[in-house]
């Protein structure tokens, strides 16, 4: 087997563009200032404050985004490419039209702010709980696209054998549907995690940026951009080393090529 | 079978990504464009400084590129082009003079101050630089790391109010659009922003403000590449014409 010549040029370019920029990062920075500015209190705050409502995303991805998953891959019902259709939205919006959703439906005016506000005294916008949804938001798709993907690829034999042995619908998933989707989940969970840790513009745009409480890696990333770039820079190799870690190890299905 | 020569589809890629680079370069040589870097809060002000300027000069085009002073002086200090770079304060300005960037002396051409901002109708019932350290108003500043937050933080030291701010905005048009949009019940911006805002927000003046002015430098760039035009654009906007829209925009003068 070989790969036809006319394909090889473009493709070494279409690699040197994802490439070349990231170690561009590389070479930009002061190597004697580094460790200075990787411990800064800044990029550590920040840094944990990512972490922290990054994982929670996720978890909150897996609670809602899975169980839509099944219904999307198992059910029939007039409208469901529609649906289909909007789970995709968040990947092809721009993230601030995101932050921006947000903001209308629960900011403190939003249709559903106002009402939350002006009855049980909650407002959402400037919270960390504001950075966890705008990191759903965002990344939950690719959870729910993953699972979806992969139960529609294993089919429903199984299922009906399941429950011609006498098995309910919930015994079947548990037993049957669950295990089947444990590899994918994994695969799913990583890109939700990796996606929600890089969520810039709905964050920034919902949830503002103040630090310690909003101000997650990447919009420290901005902040700082705009005054010590060398310290930026450093936050963003960060941000990129977390990124590759998280690709590498857990090697998922979806960027294997198996999706 | 149709069978295309070797070599035929890299060739192809090659002829279109260099007849688009050597596009983009044209584009930049133009004979008579003046590349201007300005202020974000200048945009208002300088858009039609810019159209008396071309009235006087139609053989020059002009073209504006408005970003935060910081994002611009760092854009200069990593070699991008332009002829006439306007700061909103003076660090800025020095960031890029210490960078050789500068060709001559900066000179002062506007001032600005800060003032508060509420929604329409003051739902916090805001009145003074006191009242937006109330715990229930919630309130949005620009960092400390971009000309309008270090100003902010000399009215925190000026005035010896501590604020409390819900969110520190890279931008002051992100501070004025929260306001605007109701999801701050105040925030800190420039006199001249609250201005451009219109009916979209009240302004409070307050006591200290005075204290604190923020000074715009402009000056021409060593990489130039109209030198004279430059050199004449920071001549119009410092002289007669140039200050009286500037003061109807709400900017103080030098």
């Amino acid at each position: 087997m070989g790969v036809p010549l006319p394909l090889r040029l473009p493709a070494l370019l279409a690699l040197a563009l994802i490439v070349l920029p990231v170690l561009g990062l590389f070479a930009r920075i002061d190597p004697g200032r580094l460790p200075a500015l990787l411990t800064s209190s800044t990029a550590l705050t920040a840094l944990e404050l990512s972490v922290r409502t990054a994982l929670t995303a996720t978890v909150l991805a897996l609670l809602l985004g899975g169980p839509l998953a099944v219904v999307l891959a198992r059910s029939r019902f007039p409208g469901l490419r529609f649906v289909r259709g909007c789970v995709l939205l968040p990947l092809v919006l721009p993230p601030v039209v995101g932050g921006l959703a947000l903001l209308y439906l629960l900011g403190r005016t939003g249709s559903l702010g106002g009402p939350l506000r002006d009855w049980f005294g909650l407002t959402l916008p400037y919270t960390t709980t504001a950075v966890v949804l705008a990191q759903t938001f965002v990344a939950m798709p690719f959870l729910v696209v993953s699972l979806e993907g992969a139960l529609r690829a294993a089919g429903t034999e199984y299922e009906r054998v399941s429950a011609t042995l006498g098995a309910g619908p919930w015994l079947t998933f548990r037993r049957v549907t669950l295990p089947m989707l444990l590899p994918p989940l994994g695969s799913g969970l990583v890109l939700t995690f990796a996606r929600a840790l890089g969520e810039f513009g709905a964050t920034i745009t919902f949830a503002g940026s103040l630090r310690g409480t909003t101000r997650t890696l990447p919009l420290a990333i901005y902040t700082e951009a705009q005054a010590d770039v060398d310290a930026a820079v450093a936050m963003s190799l960060l941000l990129v080393a977390i990124a590759l870690l998280v690709i590498l190890v857990a090697r998922p299905k979806a960027v294997e090529g198996r999706a | 079978m149709n069978r295309t020569p070797r070599g035929a589809a890299p060739t192809a890629v090659l002829v279109v990504l260099l007849s688009l680079l050597s596009g983009c370069g044209a584009a930049s040589g133009d004979r008579n464009t003046l590349t201007v870097l300005a202020a974000a809060s200048l945009t208002e002000p300088f858009r039609e400084i810019g159209d008396e300027f071309s009235k006087r000069a139609p053989e020059v085009d002009i073209r504006f590129n408005f970003q935060g002073s910081s994002l611009l002086a760092e854009q200069i200090r990593q070699g991008s082009g332009g002829d006439v770079f306007a700061s909103a304060n003076t660090d800025m300005m020095a960031r890029v003079r210490g960078a050789d960037a500068l060709a001559g002396e900066p000179h002062t051409f506007a001032t600005n101050q800060l003032a508060i901002v509420v929604p329409p109708g003051n739902p916090a019932g805001v009145e003074s630089l006191a009242d937006l350290t109330d715990s229930d108003t919630s309130l949005v500043v620009c960092a400390p790391r971009v000309p309008c937050g270090s100003a902010t933080e000399q009215v925190e030291s000026a005035s010896g109010v501590r604020l409390d701010p819900v969110s520190e905005e890279s931008d002051v048009k992100n501070v004025l659009h929260k306001v605007v949009a109701g999801e701050a019940d105040a925030g800190l911006v420039y006199v001249t922003d609250a201005g451009s805002a219109g009916d979209e927000v009240e302004a409070i003046d307050f006591p200290t403000s005075d204290e604190v002015t923020n000074e715009y430098p402009i000056a021409r760039l060593a990489a130039a590449e109209h030198p004279e035009l430059a050199g004449r654009f920071v001549e119009f906007v410092r002289g007669e014409r140039g200050q009286r829209i500037l003061g109807e925009y709400g900017f103080g003068a030098p």
